[in-house]
């Protein structure tokens, strides 16, 4: 209880929130690092999946490519780049290694959201004289929102927690929080600072439900 | 005093045979510490997953709460987990351990069940009409029936935990993941990627030998693609 009574202290001192190392300026870049390691992420994986999804090819590739992408630790990737010429670009190999992390999850969702949309309503479109591109911007692209969104979704709930690796190989973002109390053996801020992350995914999490409610009734999910 | 040797380690390459002669018996202990920390905690982590998963397919209003709380466990990053944890355990490899069973318990929870609710209804009603017992149900029929769903999830789980226990370097228990976060201090090329290789060699065989166990213990599975 004293470890948690310390954390909120420590929360709650105005002195930690202002400056280059307080709360304010590390959750900015958490955000700033999130956001764009996640619409990097979407341009190149949603393409690539939903141009796939609507060929019905690939999608071996695309389950394999996910798989692989498990096994291979972030946090290997992001000190590998760090040693490459690469690492001396600032921010650089935490982008990549953060969006090489993102992608297969946007992939393979996508790719499966696509493939769901029923046969019948696909050749009823065709049989109307509709055309490819047609068929997959007006038809296969509207149904298969809710799962692509899903993946949106995990996606960017694994970004904001995964984001805080970048703090081991001195990066930005809320990690600092957490490496700077292992550093100062201060477990209360040690545990502030896994409260903000996990408090941020949870938000992330929430914004994308809300979304998902507000949004058309034809583009929800069934389930 | 004699010259400086040059061979790759001096001239810290990426790859290099001499660092795996040298440093044998500190790569088999990381992997070794790896191996030890995965498996404890998928198997924990499995056995905690069971109860929840079978008390939310008998009794509907459980299953919201069920996954709900899971859910949320696995929003938490890892990084923030062994964190949170650090109170209970302290610097520990339990603490890993324990971080790690909390975030394999959602793939686990869901996958088990997702594959007990796939078990046809007729074929349930068939082993109470031969008159099974709940017990004799769950064991004898359900639960392998929910096997190769379950096995799925243990898969992603493990795969996901080889790669999550590198992150354990930052309380000193990281198996492989000490010794990446070590080679980026020193810029030791060589130790960095060789660790790294080494995590996926680890997760992609523990992802082989699952398979081969998910084929060996469900045979009916592959009679029925036949």
């Amino acid at each position: 209880m004293t470890t948690l009574a310390g954390a909120w202290n420590w929360l709650t001192d105005p002195a930690h929130w202002a400056g280059d190392d307080g709360i304010g300026h590390r959750l900015v870049q958490h955000l700033v690092l999130t956001g764009v390691c996640l619409a990097v992420s979407c341009l190149i994986a949603l393409p690539v999946a939903l141009v796939l999804g609507h060929l019905g090819r690939g999608g071996a590739l695309a389950v394999n490519i996910s798989n692989v992408g498990r096994a291979v630790p972030t946090f290997a990737v992001l000190v590998l780049l760090l040693l490459t010429p690469l690492g001396r670009w600032g921010e650089g190999p935490t982008v990549v290694a953060l969006v090489l992390f993102a992608v297969p999850p946007l992939l393979t969702n996508a790719y499966v959201g696509m493939r769901e949309v029923d046969r019948n309503t696909v050749r009823a479109a065709r049989g109307m004289g509709m055309t490819g591109r047609q068929v997959m911007f007006e038809v296969e692209v509207p149904l298969s929102l809710p799962l692509v969104m899903n993946g949106v979704r995990i996606a960017a709930v694994q970004l904001v927690a995964t984001a805080t690796i970048a703090a081991l190989a001195g990066g930005g973002g809320l990690g600092r929080i957490i490496t700077a109390g292992f550093n100062l053996a201060s477990t209360p801020q040690v545990v502030a600072g896994a409260v903000l992350v996990a408090v941020l995914a949870l938000v992330v999490e929430g914004l994308f439900a809300v979304a998902e409610r507000l949004a058309p009734a034809r583009t929800r999910g069934a389930g | 005093m004699t010259a400086p040797p040059d061979d790759c380690l001096a001239r810290n390459e990426w790859i290099c045979g001499a660092y795996l002669s040298t440093r044998r018996q500190i790569l088999l202990d990381a992997v070794l510490q790896h191996l030890q920390l995965t498996g404890l905690s998928v198997l924990v982590a499995l056995l905690i997953a069971v109860p929840p998963a079978v008390l939310a397919r008998r009794r509907g209003w459980a299953a919201g709460p069920v996954l709900a709380l899971t859910t949320v466990l696995y929003t938490i990053p890892s990084l923030a987990m062994f964190s949170l944890l650090l109170p209970v355990y302290g610097l520990s490899p339990t603490l890993v351990v324990a971080g790690l069973a909390l975030y394999s318990l959602t793939l686990l929870v869901r996958n088990i069940l997702a594959g007990l609710r796939a078990v046809p209804e007729e074929t349930r009603q068939a082993a109470r009409g031969m008159g099974y017992g709940p017990l004799r149900l769950l064991l004898t029929v359900e639960l392998p029936l929910a096997l190769p769903t379950a096995m799925a999830g243990l898969r992603i789980a493990t795969v996901s935990a080889v790669s999550l226990v590198t992150v354990g370097a930052i309380v000193g228990f990281g198996g492989l993941g000490n010794l990446i976060y070590a080679g980026m201090n020193t810029y030791f090329k060589a130790q960095v990627l060789t660790a790294s290789v080494l995590c996926v060699l680890i997760a992609v065989t523990a992802d082989l030998l699952l398979l081969g166990v998910q084929r060996l213990i469900t045979p009916w599975a592959r009679a029925g693609r036949a």
